[in-house]
């Protein structure tokens, strides 16, 4: 199918960053080997972090329950091959410090727990099958970790009738959503079923980049026979962020403030459907995830499926190694991925991918003076003016930057990549949000 | 390894479209219509372009350094501000009135507000009024085309606009040249000032601009749409009076205006909605200046006008953001 004869929907604002998905796009998803060590933290969700409920010397096996959820925010941790609990401790994390960790020195077997059980889930009710979802510990899988059970849960008094299902993948380099579309298309779409019964609704739409003519063709077919439609968007960052993506697909808009069961809809991953039908069907927890491991400073890049817990070090040996000096490494995409100090963190269930750019991949800008371009304004998925909210922050006056809602950024990046005065808006941005914030808290 | 890596929040990637690169790209468009004027009015062109710029540039080097700031002459503002500048000068202007005119322009036009991206009014701009007021013989004395290879000797002449207001004082009525000569109006074959003259010249740069997204088709459109709608309401009825609006499109300021002046980022609004306000204006002001006022070329003074007004409108123009509007459906 051609993209440009698809009727493409999008949303207001927005620009087309070079996207990179060349490096990895073709590469069909391997299985990465054992690591010697999986450092397995208990941060890996938004929400309080999971507590250990092993002790160090125990014997696991892969699926085994290694940390409970704290509270109904907050997901399950296992583990994600058999072996050895070596250590609980303080380990590098990808947000930044050294962060609780448990420690699991693989068996070499990688077998699985047999008191996993397997269901049909036809034969499950709506909410044992959300109980499974919870106990499989399962969150956004987009890279938000939120998890999914909360999701799934609206109030009694939010209406809920479409679900959508987030293919789009805007993050520049980033190609493991695509690949999962093309090779578990099966698995997704069951996925889709089983939350569509957790749900009691009808209408779920894929939304896809137009720049993914193969996934698009291929969930189209297997997708019209189960009465799920698939959406060609506009190749747009960031198309995939949730309020656009809604905007995009429902002409729904999801007001300031709250969130898209506001309007009547759930937002999944596309990843985060595979996982849940492995989750029921398999019984099998979230214990691995596919990343896409590429950019300029790696050899070989590839779509992996790695195990959580994984260390970056050992991805990057898989992909041929470094590729040069590296001067940046990023969890995640080029657009709103974290740095990384090392490659001694592990991958995570948000570890969308490791992208590695060198020095000549990353020119240094000198910020001048605004110019008023308005280029920031125009590209803006929000429609905020992010020159003024900028101006205010830069000044520490947080009161005039809540008035021009810098509350309602999403951080995509935009408006800092397009500024042709190269001044760190959204950087800007962040640093009021967060005295803003601090002063709610603190009134 | 470590140590040097950079650790930056994100995003970790740029456009690449930087100041220096935009400047340089309003620079390019600006080519042609430099060139010709250079071929129609030779020499005396060439030399008040040099002196602009340069003298632009010295002028911003000169103030960057006396206000121990660093100098900013790589972001080429300077530089097409002297370029503009000369544009906006009859061809014959002596040497000191081009250097004057640089000097109001960066120190007057834009330093004293604190250099690129403070100065709420059009340096170029204030400066061709600032010497239109204080020397107006100088600023007035057109010369007729003497291209480059013909021969012919530069005379003293009015321009279409200027011949067309003395004739309409004088007689009540339109003279000949408003009603024919257009072609070489479009190939720019007239008196006025040095980028005043070819409109194709001009508008192959003004597409140039827009096809490289430099600019956006609000200002231009919005400006000349009006001043083609009034200046067409006015000839519809009585057009023995008043030119036909191709007159008004052709000759004076008002291609270079609204594709290079009124479209400058600093001094005109932020969002497209009040960029569409500002055309409007401009555009009004232009024809109202040219039909009823004292000068005979009413393009400057509107874009200054509508320059004072542009925080206003920036104010009135917020744009609607994402979740506070009705939901469409
Ligand atoms: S202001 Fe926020 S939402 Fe708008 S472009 Fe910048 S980062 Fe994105
Ligand atoms: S993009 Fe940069 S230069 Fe342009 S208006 Fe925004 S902050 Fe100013």
């Amino acid at each position: 199918m051609n993209p440009k004869t698809m009727d493409l929907k999008t949303f207001k604002g927005g620009l087309h960053p070079p996207d990179g998905k060349e490096f990895s796009a073709d590469k069909a998803i391997e299985i990465c080997p054992l690591p010697e060590e999986l450092i397995i933290p208990l941060a890996q969700h938004i929400g309080a972090p999971a507590v250990a409920c092993v002790e160090v010397g125990a014997k696991v096996k892969k699926g085994s329950l290694i940390a409970n959820a704290r509270g109904f925010v907050s997901a399950p941790i296992h583990a994600s091959t058999s072996g050895e609990v070596i250590a609980i401790e303080p380990r590098p994390h990808p947000m930044g410090k050294a962060l609780p960790a448990i420690v699991i020195r693989p068996d070499g077997a990688d077998s699985w727990d047999e008191s996993l059980k397997s269901a049909n889930p036809g034969d499950l009710t709506a909410e044992e099958l959300k109980a499974c979802i919870q106990a499989a510990g399962i969150v956004g899988m987009g890279g938000a970790t939120f998890p999914t059970h909360v999701k799934l849960s609206p109030p009694a008094d939010k209406q809920i009738d479409t679900l959508i299902l987030n293919g789009v993948e805007c993050e520049p380099y980033l190609t493991a959503d695509h690949r999962m579309m093309l090779e578990n298309t099966e698995q997704i779409l069951d996925g889709i079923d089983i939350l569509r019964k957790v749900l009691g609704i009808e209408r779920a739409v894929i939304g896809i980049e137009a720049n993914k003519p193969d996934a698009i063709e291929t969930l189209r077919k297997e997708a019209a026979l189960r009465n799920i439609e698939v959406q060609a968007l506009e190749v747009k960052y960031p198309q995939g962020a949730e309020k656009q993506l809604i905007d995009a697909i429902t002409g729904r808009q999801v007001p300031s403030g709250t969130l898209p069961m506001e309007v009547g809809v759930v937002v999944q991953n596309v990843g985060t459907a595979a996982a849940i039908s492995a989750a029921v069907r398999l019984g099998r927890p979230l214990v691995e995830r596919v990343v896409t491991i590429t950019g300029p400073g790696i050899k070989d890049p590839k779509n992996l499926l790695v195990r959580i817990g994984t260390p970056l070090q050992f991805l990057v040996d898989q992909c041929g190694g470094l590729n040069g000096e590296p001067a940046k490494i990023i969890m995640g995409g080029p657009m709103m991925g974290q740095t990384q100090l090392s490659l001694e963190p592990p991958a995570i269930r948000g570890t969308s991918g490791l992208l590695i750019f060198r020095k000549e991949d990353l020119p240094r800008y000198e910020a001048g003076p605004c110019i008023r371009c308005g280029r920031c304004i125009g590209a803006c998925p929000i429609h905020l003016q992010p020159t003024t909210i900028a101006a205010y922050a830069r000044l520490d006056l947080f009161d005039e930057a809540a008035e021009y809602h810098a509350l309602d950024c999403i951080e995509c990046g935009c408006c800092t990549y397009i500024c042709p005065a190269t001044l760190p808006l959204v950087q800007s941005i962040r640093y009021a949000k967060a005295a803003i914030m601090a002063k709610k808290r603190t009134l | 390894m470590e140590n040097q890596l950079y650790l930056s929040s994100s995003p970790h990637i740029h456009s690449g479209e930087t100041t220096d690169k935009v400047m340089r790209k309003v620079i390019y468009a600006l080519l042609p219509a430099t060139a010709l004027s250079i071929y129609f009015f030779g020499l005396p062109a060439l030399s008040v372009l040099l002196i602009c710029t340069l003298g632009c540039m010295g002028f911003e080097a000169l103030s960057c350094k006396l206000m121990k700031k660093p100098i900013a002459l790589a972001d080429g503002s300077a530089a097409l501000t002297g370029i503009l500048l000369a544009l906006n000068m009859p061809p014959s202007s002596p040497w000191w009135l081009a250097l004057f005119g640089a000097a109001i322009a960066i120190l007057i036009g834009k330093q004293v507000y604190g250099g690129l991206g403070y100065n709420p009014f059009n340096p170029a701009l204030v400066a061709r009024v600032v010497l239109l007021i204080s020397f107006p013989v100088q600023m007035t004395s057109w010369t007729s085309p003497a291209p480059l290879g013909s021969g012919l000797d530069a005379i003293t002449t009015a321009t279409p606009l200027g011949e067309m207001q003395t004739a309409v004082m004088l007689t009540g009525k339109l003279p000949e040249l408003a009603h024919s000569g257009f072609l070489d109006y479009l190939t720019g074959n007239m008196a006025g000032s040095l980028g005043e003259v070819s409109a194709i010249a001009l508008l192959l740069g003004g597409l140039y601009l827009l096809w490289k997204r430099v600019i956006s088709w609000h200002i231009p459109v919005a400006f000349i749409g009006t001043v083609l709608v009034i200046g067409a309401i006015f000839w519809a009825v009585s057009p023995e009076k008043y030119p036909n609006p191709l007159f008004h499109l052709l000759t004076g300021g008002l291609l270079l205006g609204a594709l290079f002046m009124a479209t400058d980022m600093v001094t005109s609004p932020v969002t497209n909605k009040g960029m569409l306000i500002f055309g409007f204006g401009c555009g009004l002001l232009t024809v109202l200046i040219r039909l009823f006022g004292g000068y005979p070329e009413g393009v400057s003074f509107a874009i200054l006008l509508m320059n004072a007004a542009t925080p206003l409108i920036d104010r009135f123009c917020r744009p609607k953001i994402y979740g506070q509007a009705e939901a469409k459906a």
